[in-house]
């Protein structure tokens, strides 16, 4: 004779003697459905507070990272305007729609996000390129982009150099150069750190009147306006720098990205 | 424990007579941890004295239902489940301290002060002493947390809560701060002169000595 009334059914089970393997199981398996239930919950509600928070920090953080490194910070308050980060897709030089700066760590874990570089293409000795890269564009109050801040990397004498291009709304004039990772020679190489150094790139042109990329580090001392001076004793590392900037502003680089910019795309 | 101490004393008496920490030792592992400044402290307490009294009520509201054979690990069950709900909010409310304290809000679950109190106190007991009595214990390991967190801030970095108390000579004070402070050894430093202290204003609490035999060298090792 099955009970198929609910109530009473439950009422019965909960009169069994605790040890009996039904009540056992049933109560492992109430206490386990209970208890997922609880956490999928908290979960699934929380989730979208907790991924802006995740954003919002990364923002942070690429923030004190730029204005942390010399030079950017005077050149983002003499600037003025506001900040915003944008993901690229370097090929077409547009930007990236499906991608945001959260999912683009994850994106570039996967190969296929990558382009082999020839080695005619591959000025900086990177070997592969992302294909999509986070940039930042400084605003001016009337929405008017005035700066462009590039991450570029390439090759140095003992081992990779990152950087920070900043660009003025032209897209031709440097407004300043800033190096967050390298382990070139202190003394020599690592001479790229310094203030000092870094200061001669404002204001330099990158590309002459037909487009082509004439920027370069000069060996010794500067002789035009695409050039600074090199460093004596570095001269690999100067070559790096040269090349890292020839690459990233070139079609294999950024150079999609600047053109669109030119025409006013952004 | 009297059979039936009132409410109240089952309030105070953990606070400091039977502190969970300082006289029973438990929960030593996240006190160390979090204590290197005082917000991580008062937020971990907040936790832990939330998950302890969630899980007391949870666990006194179906204690005659729990089968003897499973019981540890249906508490351990209801504790991680808590434990993971209140991490998932300090993640999505207080996104920076949960940051600070990483992994060990999540290790509440693992904190022997917890399932120590359900498994001896909140299956015995109805509802309302399970959650006073977990309340009383998550209030005493705030204390000694809130105290240790704030020795360890004032001296390890002359500030409490963020504010410069003592100026340090970084900042053209005098106080130079005390690195080893910040450190973990320095929580077994001062968790241990606290308990010390407290035994010494409190004698009665060393009777636990007489777990040992005291006769036996062997033992007193």
């Amino acid at each position: 004779m099955a009970d198929l009334n609910p109530i009473t059914a439950w009422r019965r089970l909960l009169a069994l003697p605790n040890e009996s393997r039904t009540k056992t199981l049933f109560m492992a398996f109430l206490v386990s459905a209970v208890c997922a239930l609880l956490v999928s919950g908290a979960t699934v509600i929380l989730q979208p507070i907790q991924t802006a928070n995740r954003a919002a920090e990364q923002q942070a953080r690429l923030g004190s990272l730029i204005a942390g490194v010399p030079g950017m910070s005077e050149l983002l308050s003499q600037d003025g305007g506001t900040l915003s980060t944008v993901v690229i897709d370097l090929d077409g030089g547009a930007v990236a729609d499906e991608m945001t700066p959260g999912t683009l760590v994850a994106a570039l874990d996967d190969s296929a996000n990558w382009t082999a570089l020839t080695a005619n293409q591959d000025l900086a000795g990177l070997g592969q390129r992302p294909d999509y890269a986070q940039v930042y564009f400084l605003r001016g109050a009337d929405g008017e982009l005035s700066l462009a801040l590039l991450p570029v990397s390439g090759t140095g004498y003992n081992g990779p150099i990152d950087a920070i291009l900043a660009l003025r709304a032209d897209m031709n004039t440097i407004a300043g150069l800033a190096v967050i990772n390298q382990s070139e020679t202190p003394g020599l190489g690592a001479r790229i750190e310094e203030p000092a150094w870094l200061g001669q790139f404002r204001g330099k042109s990158v590309a002459d009147s037909s487009g082509t990329v004439r920027f370069a580090v000069a060996k010794g001392a500067t002789g035009s306006e695409y050039e600074v001076d090199g460093i004596t004793g570095a001269t690999r590392t100067s070559n790096g720098i040269t090349r890292m900037i020839r690459f990233w502003l070139g079609d294999d680089g950024y150079g999609p990205l600047l053109d669109a910019i030119k025409r006013g795309e952004f | 424990m009297p059979a039936r101490a009132g409410l109240w004393n089952i309030l105070t008496e953990p606070l400091i007579r039977q502190n969970p920490v300082t006289l029973q030792i438990l929960g030593i592992c996240s006190a160390l941890a979090v204590t290197t400044s005082v917000a991580t402290a008062l937020t971990m307490s907040a936790a832990l004295t939330a998950v302890l009294v969630m899980s007391a009520a949870v666990i006194s509201l179906i204690r005659r239902h729990i089968p003897d054979t499973i019981r540890l690990i249906v508490q351990i069950v209801i504790v991680a489940s808590l434990v993971i709900v209140i991490d998932q909010i300090l993640q999505a409310y207080l996104f920076e301290i949960s940051q600070r304290l990483s992994v060990f809000v999540s290790l509440i679950t693992t904190n022997c002060l917890v399932l120590g109190r359900t498994e001896s106190f909140s299956r015995h007991n109805p509802p309302v002493r399970s959650m006073v009595d977990g309340l009383g214990n998550g209030l005493g390991y705030s204390l000694v947390l809130t105290l240790i967190g704030s020795l360890r801030e004032l001296f390890g970095a002359g500030t409490l809560l963020g504010w410069q108390v003592l100026p340090t000579v970084d900042q053209g004070g005098w106080f130079t701060p005390l690195n080893l402070m910040l450190l973990a050894p320095s929580a077994f430093f001062l968790l241990g002169g606290l308990v010390w202290a407290i035994r010494t204003i409190m004698p009665e609490q060393t009777e636990s000595l007489e777990f040992l035999p005291p006769d036996d060298p062997e033992d007193t090792k």
